[in-house]
């Protein structure tokens, strides 16, 4: 019965179901007095309830892309190609790991990022908050971030760190490619990028969600944020949580609702999680948390591991990148490019 | 902000009702629910569950801070720049300053490294006033394998400042800043820590030191899970008083072991 799937409320179900209204169609030639008349409701919800059903039956008003398009609100791939080689990435600042990930963090889609304490994760973090902020000249999106910090974790020196690395960087790639031209001075300074990086803590998963629904009326209003770093999505949900089938419920909408934000602003999101042990073929192995259906959520996955002495970020799940890995090292500089210097001290 | 209620939030009239009626009195309450369950719930449309949900959340959502606000609060109008040097040069540059506010700061070694003279050093370093490097204030020391050694705290204080503490009056000054709990069990760590509390909230303490966390769980009889889960809260709890306070908080560990073959790896990694 059709009539199950219009997000109306039950008491209107019924009354639709119980006056002989059970498929789409029966409900398009009815005017809105004689279906009040018929369920005993007011013309103007049974207005409502026909403007639902009319709804649904044209199966939603999506922005179509102009062309031809057989069914409304589809848009055929070779559009979808123009619209996805245009899109900028997020750079990491690390060649090798933007190599794998195919020029950086992909907008309009959810990255997941795990590993075990102290590998990174905070650090690719902020770098990320950082390079989303590169000028378009410089072939970056010239946006603003949301850092959004559950655990703590955020140190505002080590952005500052951060930030002042990355102008100098920029100036360098100025020197060396304009040194012809009249030297264009970069006129950021590492004050403003910190003055874009929009900083939230949350301190239980209910003010998670909140702000997660608050975040679509945030970005209507701050229309040039174009990351959202989560750090991390796990924290609150391992804790105090003893219903898990209320858990999943939760992180599901929320997951739905992040997608929905990166879709509707072309922004990109980044999740950061922990990691935990489960017991698999008679071995413990690690996995990310929060369980097998939250891993099906995020479009892309990347897990961040020791090999050896060394920092490894390696490809898990992605519709369109090949699993890989590549090497990468947290310098006083941010992350960058893995070199001999930068391994794990080995403990005595 | 989680427990916030319902009737303080300015909903439409009838949806407050509804909400009451239904037994859904915070926001807590309100925002576990999926849009359809609270649909289904309170048997209002689609479009007044968002709009009441997209109002809640606007209220129980955090205010934001821009990261340039949040380093001109700390950095340039917190006391030594919101960290507290060691007085070891290389600890302190590779610190950004010394052991950081607001933050738990964890010391980890084997036995006999010397993390509790670590503390010990510390603590006395926090009582001492400002032109000194000092916090000037009072430092909880939260001893739970009896080492604390007050004769060794007096001794440090004399080999390093002995202009302050040859003195009797000063001496004494200086180590009564340092108040020693020895929590016997984890209740009582628990009881300890809410009224740790207040006395941060009354801005006394000036610096906090837990030696050792592994100890507080090692007399518990739960293994595991368990005993992560056992502490869990007090560690919450503990970030939660760094950093409304914002002062620095060292909590030492001990070093187990681990064979190269038990240490886990990712299914990928085989």
């Amino acid at each position: 019965m059709e009539i199950w799937r219009l997000p109306v409320s039950a008491s209107q179900r019924g009354k639709l179901i119980s006056a002989g209204y059970t498929t789409l169609s029966s409900l398009s030639s009815i005017s809105s007095s004689d279906l009040a008349r018929e369920l005993k409701v007011s013309e103007s919800e049974a207005l409502d309830i026909l403007k639902v059903a009319s709804h649904s039956h044209s199966g939603g008003s999506e922005m179509s892309s102009g062309n031809c398009s057989i069914f409304e609100g589809a848009q055929n791939a070779w559009d979808m190609l123009h619209e996805e080689e245009s899109l900028v990435h997020i750079t990491t600042s690390s060649a090798d790991l933007d190599n794998i990930l195919g020029g950086g963090i992909h907008c309009k889609e959810v990255t997941e990022i795990g590993g075990v304490p102290g590998i990174g994760k905070t650090q690719l973090g902020i770098q990320i908050a950082v390079n989303v902020q590169i000028p378009h000249d410089f072939g970056g999106l010239g946006g603003k971030a949301i850092y959004i910090d559950t655990e703590g974790s955020f140190m505002v020196e080590r952005a500052l760190q951060i930030a002042e690395a990355c102008i100098e960087d920029m100036s360098e790639y100025n020197r060396f490619l304009r040194k012809d031209f009249q030297a264009c001075e970069i006129r950021m300074q590492p004050k403003d990028i910190l003055g874009n990086i929009f900083y939230f803590r949350i301190c239980s998963y209910t003010e998670q969600i909140a702000l997660i629904n608050y975040l679509d009326k945030f970005i209507s209003e701050h229309k040039d944020v174009k990351v959202v770093v989560v750090d991390s999505v796990t924290f609150h949900f391992r804790q105090d949580f003893d219903d898990m089938a209320l858990r999943t419920r939760v992180l599901s909408g929320m997951a739905l609702k992040l997608m929905k934000l990166a879709k509707k602003f072309s922004l990109a999101v980044v999740l950061l999680n922990q990691v935990t042990t489960k017991l698999s073929e008679g071995s413990f192995q690690l996995a990310l948390a929060l369980g097998d259906s939250w891993s099906h959520t995020c479009t892309n996955r990347i897990v961040l591991y020791w090999n050896g002495n060394e920092r490894y970020a390696y490809i898990d799940k992605s519709p369109s990148l090949r699993s890989a890995s590549a090497a990468y090292s947290v310098t006083p500089r941010g992350i960058r490019n893995s070199s001999s210097s930068c391994k794990r001290i080995k403990m005595m | 902000m989680a427990n916030k209620l319902i009737s303080e939030i300015p909903l439409p009239k009838s949806i407050a009702n509804v909400f009451a009626a239904r037994n859904i009195s915070t926001a807590k309450d309100a925002l576990s629910l999926t849009e359809f369950e609270l649909m289904e719930l309170l048997d209002v449309g689609l479009t007044e569950v968002r709009s009441a949900l997209s109002q809640i959340s606007e209220i129980v959502a955090p205010p934001y801070q821009t990261a340039l606000s949040l380093m001109e609060q700390r950095f340039q109008n917190e006391h030594l720049g919101g960290h507290f040097p060691t007085g070891l040069k290389g600890l302190d540059s590779a610190l950004c300053g010394g052991i950081p506010f607001g933050v738990l700061t964890e010391l980890v070694g084997p036995a006999g490294i010397g993390k509790t003279q670590f503390c010990l050093k510390l603590s006395l370093l926090a009582s001492l006033p400002t032109n000194y490097g000092g916090l000037d204030g009072r430092v909880i020391y939260i001893d739970v394998e009896s080492k604390f050694s007050s004769r060794r705290l007096l001794e440090i204080g004399l080999r390093s400042f002995p202009e302050i503490f040859q003195m009797k009056e000063m001496a004494q000054e200086m180590a009564g800043r340092v108040f020693v709990l020895r929590p016997s069990s984890l209740s009582e760590f628990t009881q300890s820590l809410q009224q740790i509390k207040v006395s941060l909230l009354q801005n006394q303490v000036k610096m906090l030191v837990i030696d050792s966390m592994a100890a507080l769980v090692s007399g518990e009889h739960e293994q595991g899970v368990h005993r992560q889960q056992t502490l869990s809260w007090h560690i919450s709890f503990i970030k939660s008083l760094a950093e409304f306070s914002r002062i620095p908080v060292i909590v030492t560990n001990q070093v187990r072991s681990q064979s190269h073959d038990e240490a886990s790896q990712y299914s990928f990694q085989e």
